[in-house]
């Protein structure tokens, strides 16, 4: 397996409370991999791990390595803007920043300076809006508050806004969650579309979202890893007793 | 199926509207009873020479002048103690908020803050006027400043504890997701989200301020030369319209009418535009 994420060791506390315990995991390279398991399990805990979003909570402990490409993003001589720029996060609710349509697409363009003029960042913004299925929705509307979109639309505008700053990863806490069916396939079929371009990984509560999208999964249980391999695999002959439990509808 | 409009319920409806309704007119016909009585007596004389000129000999008994020192002397007033105040303000609605979100103290100072905005400003004044004495300071611009700021502190400082209490979370995490600087997330994105609501803020205050005459009338003291040093007094338009209004000769009362005309136009410019300004300002707020 071409891996591009791979997890070694990985322990994390809250204050006293340990939420993941001795995670190993390797993340294939340009396919959708879902995270799964029971509620408070660490899945959100492990993809924030990916984009060092741990660190904003007080109290937490982390230890031990994520390597993306095998060069480990906590080690101390690393630029965590740069890290984040490399991995994307779409939010469970769709955030928009307090801008225009328009702008916050060029947001993490600007910042990182990516572009070099008006007319770059115009066409930049147009290609990313493609991109995220957005832009025949709001070709006229560019100067408006992202928060005059429907809630589906802010989630294909955060898509876009994330894919702008040109990531290798994109992380995804379940985010359909919020959203109406039809978007909700909106987004997944955009995720869809994007595999072959980005490594993904997509937490989701709903099995049928995961037998969809996932290549490959990992099944996670009390903070740790019960079961990770190709889909069909875990799908069809999951190896772990507790694995067969979560497919079967059992907790 | 048809409404029968004497049911108590019907009949309760309409008797808390036909309330509402008087309520609203009674506020609407006092302001425009105050602003008719006001421009009918203040317009006529409401000369060029009103707002260009200090009061010159015989002011006083109808002769020549205007009250430009007084005018000049509520803005510096205003100005000056509006600045001092968000000069605290800001940091104390941030504190409250980052570090005392959760703990008791935060709703002592709350607390503390609501009771300072209940106190009547000429409280303010003796205060500072104590203070004074104490130290042996004159009435003077500084003085004025600092008890003015003590004023509107209050105001400011809860207007913008409820700006800092809106600005949602998410937003800095959406940010920083995209591999912003915690400087960048501050300028481009909380300052963006927080503007608006601390300009209003920031006016609200002002408004009050300059409008305020008890807290200046022993701080400030008046005088009938421009303002020129923070250690000289000062006069101001509310004690101009006081002072205008209490004499026996109606040319100056007339006066005292122009005056408070002046004082409430610079009051609606500073209301209407904070609206505008924030109008603006917040199209792309999230709510
Ligand atoms: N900020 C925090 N402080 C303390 N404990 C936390 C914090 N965040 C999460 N936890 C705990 O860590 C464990 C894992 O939480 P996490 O959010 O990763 O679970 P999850 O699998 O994403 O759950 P869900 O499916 O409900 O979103 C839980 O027991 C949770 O209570
Ligand atoms: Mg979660």
């Amino acid at each position: 397996m071409n891996s591009h994420i791979q997890v070694r060791n990985l322990n994390v506390f809250y204050g006293k409370q340990q939420a993941l315990k001795e995670i190993n995991i390797e993340i294939p390279r340009q396919q959708i991999t879902v995270i799964m398991g029971p509620s408070g399990c660490g899945k959100t805990t492990l993809l924030k791990s990916l984009n060092r979003f741990l660190e904003l909570t007080d109290g937490t402990q982390i230890s031990g390595q994520v390597l993306v490409d095998g060069q480990d993003i906590y080690a101390s001589a690393v630029d965590v803007t740069e890290v984040r720029k490399r991995v994307g996060l779409l939010a469970q609710r769709p955030t928009p920043l307090p801008m225009s349509i328009y702008e916050n697409v060029s947001y993490g363009m600007y910042i990182h300076q990516m572009r070099k003029d008006k007319r770059e960042y115009k066409d930049a913004v147009r290609h990313y809006l493609e991109l995220a299925g957005l832009w025949e929705e709001v070709k006229k509307r560019m100067h408006d508050p992202a928060t005059s979109l429907s809630i589906g639309q802010q989630q294909r505008l955060c898509l876009a806004r994330g894919l702008a700053v040109e990531p290798e990863i994109i992380l995804g806490d379940e985010p359909t969650s919020a959203l109406d069916p039809i978007s909700s396939q909106h987004i997944e079929k955009k995720l869809l579309e994007l595999k072959s371009q980005y490594t993904t990984v997509v937490v989701t509560h709903t099995l049928r979202q995961a037998k969809r999208l996932a290549e490959h999964v990992i099944f996670m249980y009390l903070g740790e890893v019960v079961e990770a391999g190709p889909a069909q695999e875990v799908f069809n002959h999951p190896q772990q007793e507790r694995t067969r439990q979560y497919l079967e509808g059992l907790f | 199926m048809l409404k029968n409009p004497w049911k108590r319920r019907h009949i309760i409806e309409s008797l808390v509207r036909i309330v509402m309704i008087l309520s609203f007119l009674a506020v609407a016909g006092s302001l425009g009873l105050i602003l008719w009585t006001i421009i009918s007596r203040g317009l006529p004389a409401l000369t060029w020479e009103m707002v260009t000129q200090t009061p010159k000999g015989g002011f006083y008994m109808g002769k020549a002048g205007g009250v430009l020192n007084a005018i000049l002397g509520s803005l510096y007033l205003a100005s000056g103690g509006t600045l001092l105040a968000l000069l605290f303000s800001l940091p104390i609605a941030l504190y409250l908020q980052t570090y005392l979100e959760t703990s008791a103290w935060g709703r002592y100072v709350r607390l503390a803050l609501d009771v300072l905005w209940g106190i009547p400003s000429i409280v303010y004044g003796a205060f500072g006027f104590t203070l004074m004495i104490a130290l042996g300071l004159r009435a003077s611009l500084l003085a004025g400043i600092l008890v003015l700021a003590l004023v509107e502190l209050p105001i400011m400082t809860r207007a913008m504890d409820e700006v800092v209490r809106r600005m949602p979370r998410d937003l800095e995490q959406a940010a920083l997701a995209l591999g912003s600087t915690r400087l960048e997330v501050s300028l481009r994105v909380v300052t963006r989200q927080m503007l608006p609501g601390i300009v209003t803020a920031v006016l609200l205050a002002f408004g009050r301020g300059i409008g305020d005459a008890a807290s200046v009338l022993f701080t400030a003291g008046y005088t009938d030369r421009l303002p020129t040093s923070l250690l000289r007094p000062t006069a101001s338009l509310p004690l101009a319209v006081l002072f205008q209004l209490s004499t026996p000769y109606p040319e100056v009362r007339e006066r005292g009418y122009a005056s408070a005309l002046i004082l409430t136009i610079i009051v609606l410019l500073v209301s209407f535009g904070s609206r505008w300004i924030s109008a603006r300002l917040n199209k792309y707020t999230i709510r």
